[in-house]
């Protein structure tokens, strides 16, 4: 937001920019500011999205227009304050414009439908104040005061709001049953125990716009008669955990939580519980029992939570994505809502770029949009020019798509055909450099070090398929393995006792559907196409392009590269470990492997 | 109570809704496998042995675990059934020693059964194994993880029916398995040796120490009789090779105990054999205890009673009885108090 008449910037940061430095760039700015003397507000916000090019700040100039600068550095700083002063843009740096959506990275923005980050990186997400002068608190105080629990449950049902954590159960239909279950206690639960490698957007959502989740869970907490809230939130997002803190500490203040909130004659408050860090913590029986106390370990459903969740009351668990929708629609009204999205899928997602794309970061689109449209129109394609190989929707439960199906539409339905989930909306993009084999075998390692242990198919069934995709990824599969994969996937997804067993052969099955040739190369002809497996293949140098300068020999681990000076150098295959630190020390690029 | 009618393989039964579909089906008579159920404890659907199909539901439920509704139709025998029970039992033997020759559980194991049940004689799906060291650390039960099938019956059984809790998981995936707090020896928690955990334990990966080596289930008779420690009467099974009492159990869901004992019941018993136990009556005579029949006891007490009475009154005599008898013992004790003698002094040890 623009200041009173004053030029503000606006620092990302939320994890990601911290991770890229703005910690130092903040420090920077706010010692320049005070010996340059500027006349400029300072002020910080939570991810912009733009991840890819954090640190981030944004200037805001007394005329309402906006310029966003990236990959800023201490040394940096002194310059872009001069130009944020002076009112001059630096072109180089720019990574959106508010008055030219087609400079640097501005397709980026424009090609989203922001409603769940509508605040993420424009407001400072420490501040109330900020929240309330956007319109926060203003839905939940409507729905206290001018709507009936049913009202509310019926506006999010026309909504059409399914759960974001991945299942996309109806939201309406699930307060209904919290409602209509009979307890003279009930819980809501806000989801926050993001896992999914390679997802970010519930840290996102926390880290820059905690009240909106808040309010989603005062509306949530009404519509189905909850007094006490819970966020379960991992203890690795401290500045999650920190943000929500202050969020609850100022809501109490100002009556918005408590008791007699709003004025109204109803209490509500929120307790924050920290989660050890367990995957499988994010199912709701095993959340519930973390929660509890105990181990977090999920038990066979009915009885569902909505009737006996939490200290076995009726309890209600939505994801933060879905709360943070909530408070937009009961504010803009649930037809608003469904107005964008397809038939069974209504709304917006919000997808976590990550991997080979070129833009990685937090993009919020509408339901519909193909996944082509997301990777190449909001995430700019992939990087460095190379081809797009697949996709990895939906994390470890999730499955892996070839690029004959970018053309699927986000749409729950249309995306359970293709073998993959929507899941939490981790979309990890993968080049013509990624071994499908071995990608399978990075995400069922993942899901098996993190079964809780509990069922016998989960437990020794994904560790038996680790094992077989290891073998083949170590030159050592064997002819029947392919079939043995698809005995225990069936199996493990027909028997697990939660949605983490349930799932977890998604990865190997999507891959053995669509990227087929690569196991039976892997098997039958002992080849890593995509020259990944270490065991499956040579490194060497193209003898035409070597200009024999000794870069890859001086930084070869085991002295397995030679040659003369100024001579193209060769590699001993037998000496070599395969670690390809060669490759990317290569100034002519002549070292590949194969 | 409301009644609940549903269908199971075909057959019609009529129950009530606290039922699960692995109790209505065996109370029908129709056998579904489990592993992990022990009907002392709530059900915890973690072996996924008993699936079954049930129309209209999404995926395959857990007989042990889910309740049955009016109009339910069940089965529990499908190929499907059988093709996943299989595996998942392939899967465990993936992961367990195949030593039944010398496994103390041989007979009375039953992940045995199971394996014997679906023919499963080799895993399709051999891989990586534990080998933990059994834990002999105390003198009553051994730990053999590497038997283990993860059931959770010890922890559960600890911690729902003793109230004690010394048992969970720890560590996760491939790596779980049950354990003590900081992995501190039996003795170290507040462990009351009552080798619940033992009796339920469904393959040998706990086992009673003072039973190891001693014989097999098909070795021995199991006489039946009430535990003579206290007035609770629990029935308890003697397991008797060659006149030698190797081991004590109780029958699941008899008597007043319903299949659980405490550590009298089930390891108080070498007094029976011991070389220093009373086998005759002895009087005291010169100072000296000696050998007597029980005809020169008994009445010799009896003349002493009746002096006792004759000299000073029934009520200069008082009848010490013992919380070990039986209710039918410590009654005709009273009565012989109150009818015979005429007095009502009579106390039992358990008020010392």
């Amino acid at each position: 937001m623009s200041g009173n008449g004053r030029t503000k910037l606006v620092l990302g940061y939320g994890t990601c920019g911290i991770a890229a430095g703005a910690a130092a760039v903040k420090e920077a700015l706010e010692r320049e500011v005070s010996a340059g003397g500027y006349d400029l507000d300072l002020d910080i916000a939570g991810c912009m999205g733009f991840c890819f090019r954090e640190p981030i700040v944004e200037v805001f100039y007394p005329d309402g227009k906006s310029v966003v600068y990236g990959d800023l550095n201490p040394k940096k700083v002194p310059q872009l304050l001069q130009a944020a002063a002076s009112g001059e843009v630096l072109e180089d740096w720019v990574v959106r414009r508010s008055d030219d959506t087609a400079a640097g990275e501005g397709d980026f923005l424009a090609n989203q439908h922001r409603i769940v980050l509508r605040n993420c990186g424009n407001i400072n997400p420490e501040s109330i104040d900020e929240y309330i002068a956007v319109g926060g608190y203003e839905a939940a105080r409507k729905a206290l005061t001018n709507m009936t629990p049913e009202e509310v449950i019926d506006e999010v049902s026309r909504s059409g709001l399914r759960g974001r954590g991945g299942a996309g159960f109806p939201t309406g239909t699930k307060w209904g049953f919290a409602r209509k279950a009979r307890g003279d206690q009930k819980y809501l639960v806000c989801n926050a125990d993001e896992g999914d490698p390679g997802a970010f957007m519930d840290r996102s959502v926390l880290e820059g716009d905690p009240h909106a989740v808040i309010e989603g869970m005062i509306i949530a907490g009404y519509a189905i008669g909850a007094t006490q809230g819970y966020i379960y939130c991992r203890a690795e997002y401290p500045l999650a955990l920190k943000r929500l803190e202050i969020a609850i500490t100022a809501c109490r203040e100002r009556g918005f939580l408590g008791e007699r909130i709003f004025g109204t004659d109803w209490n509500f408050d929120i307790k924050i519980k920290k989660g050890a860090g367990a995957f499988v913590c994010g199912e709701e029986t095993a959340l519930i029992a973390s929660i509890e106390g105990k181990r977090g370990m999920p038990r066979p459903r009915p009885p569902f939570p909505a009737n006996e969740g939490l200290w076995g009351k009726p309890t209600n668990i939505n994801n933060v994505e879905t709360l943070a929708a909530v408070s937009w629609i009961i504010a803009n009204g649930g037809d608003k809502y469904a107005e964008l999205g397809t038939e069974k899928s209504k709304g917006t997602k919000v997808f976590c770029l990550a991997g080979k794309v070129r833009r990685s970061g937090l993009a919020e689109v509408p339901m519909g949009y193909t996944l082509r449209q997301v990777i190449f129109d909001v995430g700019g394609g992939v990087r460095e020019g190379k081809e797009f190989k697949a996709v990895q929707l939906g994390g470890p439960s999730g499955g892996c798509l070839p690029a004959s199906l970018l053309d699927t539409p986000v749409d729950y339905e249309a995306i359970t055909a293709t073998g993959a989930i929507m899941g939490s909306g981790g979309m990890i993009v993968a080049d013509s450099s990624t071994c499908m084999v071995d990608l399978a075998r990075y995400f069922l390692s993942f899901t098996q070090a993190e079964s809780c242990g509990k069922c016998v198919p989960c437990r020794l069934g994904t560790k038996r398929m680790l094992e077989i995709l290891t073998r083949i990824c170590e030159g050592k599969g064997e002819p029947e393995d392919l079939e043995r994969l698809e005995v225990l996937a069936a199996d493990i997804k027909a028997a697990s006792l939660c949605a983490l067993g349930g799932t977890a052969p998604n990865p190997v099955l999507t891959t053995l559907k669509y990227f087929r040739n690569e196991y039976e190369d892997h098997i039958f002809n002992r080849k890593c196409t995509a020259g990944v497996c270490p065991a499956l293949i040579t490194v060497k140098i193209n003898q035409d392009i070597c200009t024999g300068c000794g870069a890859c020999a001086r930084i070869c681990p085991v002295e397995a590269i030679s040659g003369e000076k100024k001579e193209p150098h060769s590699i001993d295959p037998d000496t070599c470990i395969r670690c390809k630190l060669c490759l990317s020390r290569c100034p002519e690029e002549a070292i590949y492997a194969e | 109570m409301e009644q609940v009618r549903l269908n199971i393989d075909g057959v019609d039964v009529v129950t009530t809704p606290d039922r699960t579909i692995l109790e209505a089906a065996r109370e029908a008579g129709i056998r579904i496998p489990s592993l992990c159920y022990d009907q002392r404890m709530d059900p915890f659907g973690a072996c996924r042995i008993c699936i079954v199909e049930v129309e209209g539901a999404r995926g395959l439920l857990p007989a042990c675990a889910t309740r049955v509704t009016d109009g339910m139709v069940v089965r529990t025998n499908t190929e499907e059934l059988r093709r996943i029970r299989r595996t998942i039992v392939e899967l465990l033997l993936s992961d367990h020693p195949r030593d039944c020759m010398t496994c103390e559980s041989a007979g009375n194991c039953e992940l045995q059964d199971l394996a014997y049940e679906y023919g499963v004689k080799e895993t399709r799906f051999p891989g990586e194994e534990h080998h933990y060291e059994a834990l002999a650390d105390n003198p009553l039960i051994e730990r053999d993880y590497t038997k283990c099938v993860l059931c959770g019956r010890c922890i559960r059984i600890c911690r729902e029916v003793q109230g004690v809790g010394v048992y969970d998981f720890v560590n996760r995936g491939f790596e779980a398995v049950p354990g003590t707090p900081y992995n501190r020896p039996l003795t170290e928690t507040p462990c009351e040796f009552c080798g619940q955990c033992v009796s339920t334990c469904p393959t040998g990966a706990i086992i009673s120490i003072p039973s190891k080596g001693k014989g097999r289930p098909w070795q021995v008779e199991k006489v039946r009789t009430t535990c003579p420690y206290c007035g609770c009467g629990c029935q308890i099974d003697l397991h008797v090779r060659d006149g030698e009492i190797i081991e004590v159990s109780s029958p699941v869901m008899v008597g007043p105990g319903q299949g659980n004992l405490c550590v009298k019941g089930r390891y108080g018993y070498a007094f029976v054999h011991h070389p220093d136990r009373l086998t005759t009556p002895l009087v005291r005579k010169d100072g000296e205890l000696v050998p007597a029949s029980w005809e020169e006891a008994l009445g010799m007490v009896a003349e002493r009673i009746r002096g006792a009475m004759d000299d000073k009154g029934p009520d200069a005599v008082a009848f010490l009885s013992s919380a070990r008898c039986t209710n039918e013992e410590n009654y005709l004790l009273q009565k012989l108090a109150r009818a015979v003698v005429g007095t009502n002094n009579v106390d039992h040890c358990a008020r010392l």
